[in-house]
């Protein structure tokens, strides 16, 4: 026994039959059930995974139109340079390995009766589980005078890591060295609430640096913003916030801050009240669900709802809608929403399987954001459901923000944790 | 491209004889603890373990670079580590306010998910002079709490465990931000004396050299 890890004497003592740590493979009930997952984001990749994990016996496909994965959370980190785009990249190989069929295509129909799932390759599907998890889509007419090509050519929203954030970046070492950058801020709900703000804070961090003349100005949609207090208190400490010399100014809707339309050619946005001319311009365009979710009738509004206990449509039984596009208030829109989404729902799907009513869910959501130099701060929340209301409450007393004016020694933590929480969450999803 | 990184599974370690009946009672214990769960609603063991694994890596085996491997942690470690968590008695950033989500019973539950986790180790860098002192600073000092140069056990994970983790769990230590275990600060006292300001980095550069 001398060679006994801690694990193998607990299994040998019943202890991980107890635990259920991994279900029993279908293949007992004959045929083999299939499950198609449409998006390779953090939903889509973790419920891939973690159908795989829990019961090797389901046949799992994962299709997604892009080859590689590009992490948008700390993408913002690109536009400070403190890494290079090529670190926020991701192969699929990891899915690979856990025995997921991986098929780069687009989606261009789900047909839930017959239960199949059409791409663009011409191929089809069949699945007795379909997992949708497409993020979201821009709603590109908000802004007049805004559009996609804009956005790929020179007016980058970067809400999507790739190709856009390292245009923006370019464009902020290019810009002169009293430049002014500006950032349109969405109108809930989107993706990743505090995104705008670290991106603000990650642009003023470069200029500090390397433009101490410049100015980040955020144009919001909204008169609140994630994490407003502790981001308040960060531009004061580390961009002079509040001052005449302020490097950051965030306009709210009330100041004035909406805009409404884009001249692209003079870089002029036209606000309600006021003009603004920039050397730089980003517009994060309001949002709603991808376009597979509209193309899949899942959509009521600008978002799938969802049965909160499973992630299935309310629309379409056997379709799951995960992360982003989802309907899933109070959870934000983030990353560890997705992933924790995902776990839900391939529970639900796997007791499904077996006959099986599905388990109460639990979610987490944490989140954090890089403000400066040694200052990170974070979020958190653990949730369950109220199945009468089929709305996911946070627990009472649990969660909120990081504590206003936390020593220096803790938020320079949160920075070494925040890229901890990075790495982790990619492992979690496909490694 | 990260992604890439190789996995080196901790290898099998012999456990002495005291550890073994430790493990043999605790299998006992998750036995007693785990009966009333199956009979109450609310999310299994299970499923609340998989929410930490976007922080502490799938099954507890964080890929780092700071956040713990919970992986193979001693059940009685996690349960009071997660009630000091929740009664601020520990200087938390972030998991004083996760852990006030949960009761002793769910702490319990998924003390003894991470436990049957089989912990993996990953590479990260060390420096090999410091950590040849460590590993004597340890014999000399820590191996009698601490057994098996840190292995997981009753007095934590120490063997592989990110670096960066260890330095803040005893930067706390020392700034009497945390309560020392008993006759814990005496050694390290010790320790200090006589290796100076190096014995905390050698120590850590050990434990970090384990992989």
């Amino acid at each position: 026994m001398t060679d006994l890890t801690r694990r193998t004497f607990i299994e040998a003592a019943g202890g991980v039959t107890a635990l259920g740590t991994l279900g029993f493979p279908s293949l007992v009930l004959g045929a083999t059930r299939r499950v198609v997952v449409i998006g390779g984001g953090v939903g889509g990749c973790t419920a891939a995974k973690y159908l795989r994990k829990l019961d090797p016996a389901i046949s799992v496909t994962l299709i997604e139109s892009k080859p590689t994965y590009t992490s948008c959370f700390m993408s913002n980190e690109v536009l400070s340079g403190e890494r290079t785009l090529d670190t926020l990249v991701f192969s699929y190989d990891g899915l690979r390995r856990y025995g997921v069929e991986v098929v780069q295509d687009t989606v261009v129909g789900v047909d839930p009766v017959a239960k199949n799932v059409q791409t663009a390759g011409g191929n089809s599907f069949g699945y007795d589980a379909c997992i949708v998890s497409p993020g979201v889509g821009f709603k590109w007419d908000a802004i007049a005078g805004y559009g996609e090509q804009i956005a790929n050519e020179s007016i980058p929203h970067a809400w999507y890591a790739g190709p856009q954030t390292q245009l923006l970046r370019d464009q902020i070492e290019a810009m002169p060295e009293g430049g002014h950058v500006i950032i349109v801020a969405p109108p809930n709900p989107f993706k990743c609430p505090p995104g705008p703000y670290e991106r603000a804070s990650q642009i003023a961090m470069y200029c500090k640096h390397h433009k101490p003349r410049a100015k980040v100005s955020i144009l919001d949609a909204k008169d609140a913003f994630s994490k407003q207090g502790l981001y308040t208190e960060g531009w004061t400490k580390l961009y002079g916030y509040g001052t005449d010399d302020s490097m950051i100014q965030w306009v709210s809707a009330a100041e004035g801050g909406a805009v409404e339309e884009l001249d692209a050619s003079t870089r002029t946005l036209i606000g309600l009240v006021e003009d603004f001319q920039a050397d730089v311009i980003n517009i994060i365009p309001p949002q709603k669900a991808g376009a597979i979710a509209f193309a899949a009738d899942l959509v009521e509004g600008d978002w799938c709802p969802v049965d909160k206990r499973t992630f299935e449509s309310s629309r379409h039984k056997g379709i799951y809608v995960l992360g982003d596009a989802s309907s899933a208030s109070r959870m934000p829109k983030s990353a560890y929403a997705a992933n924790s989404q995902a776990k839900v729902a391939v529970a639900a799907i796997v007791a499904g399987f077996h006959d099986r009513a599905p388990d109460d869910p639990t979610f987490v959501n944490t989140c954090y954001s890089v403000v400066g130099e040694d200052f990170g701060i974070s979020v958190a929340a653990v949730y369950s459901l109220d199945a009468a209301t089929n709305m996911i409450e946070p627990i009472p007393g649990s969660g909120g923000v990081s504590p206003a004016n936390a020593s220096p020694e803790i938020r320079k933590r949160e920075v070494s944790y925040a890229h901890s929480w990075f790495k982790n969450v990619i492992n979690d999803m496909m490694e | 491209m990260k992604n890439n990184q190789s996995v080196i599974a901790a290898t099998a370690v012999p456990i002495g004889l005291s550890a073994r009946l430790h493990i043999l009672s605790l299998a006992i214990i998750a036995m007693l603890v785990l009966a009333p769960a199956w009979v109450c609603a609310g999310p299994s063991g299970q499923a609340m373990s998989f929410t930490c694994a976007g922080c502490h890596g799938t099954d507890g085996s964080s890929v780092g670079p700071s956040m713990p491997a919970i992986a193979g942690m001693d059940p009685e470690v996690f349960v009071d580590a997660m009630k000091a968590y929740r009664e601020d008695k520990r200087n938390a950033t972030i998991m004083n306010r996760i852990a006030k989500a949960y009761t002793d019973e769910q702490f319990q539950e998924m003390a003894w998910f991470f436990a049957s986790q089989r912990l993996r180790l990953f590479p990260q860098p060390y420096d090999t002079v410091l950590a040849e002192r460590g590993a004597e600073l340890h014999d000399d000092y820590c191996e009698k709490c601490h057994e098996q140069g840190g292995r997981p056990g009753d007095a934590g994970t120490l063997a592989g465990q990110w670096m960066p983790y260890l330095h803040f769990t005893m930067e706390d230590f020392l700034n009497g931000k945390r309560k020392w275990p008993r006759k814990m600060q005496r050694k390290v006292d010790a320790a200090i004396e006589e290796a100076g300001d190096d014995a905390i980095p050698a120590l850590i550069n050990y434990y970090g050299s384990q992989q």
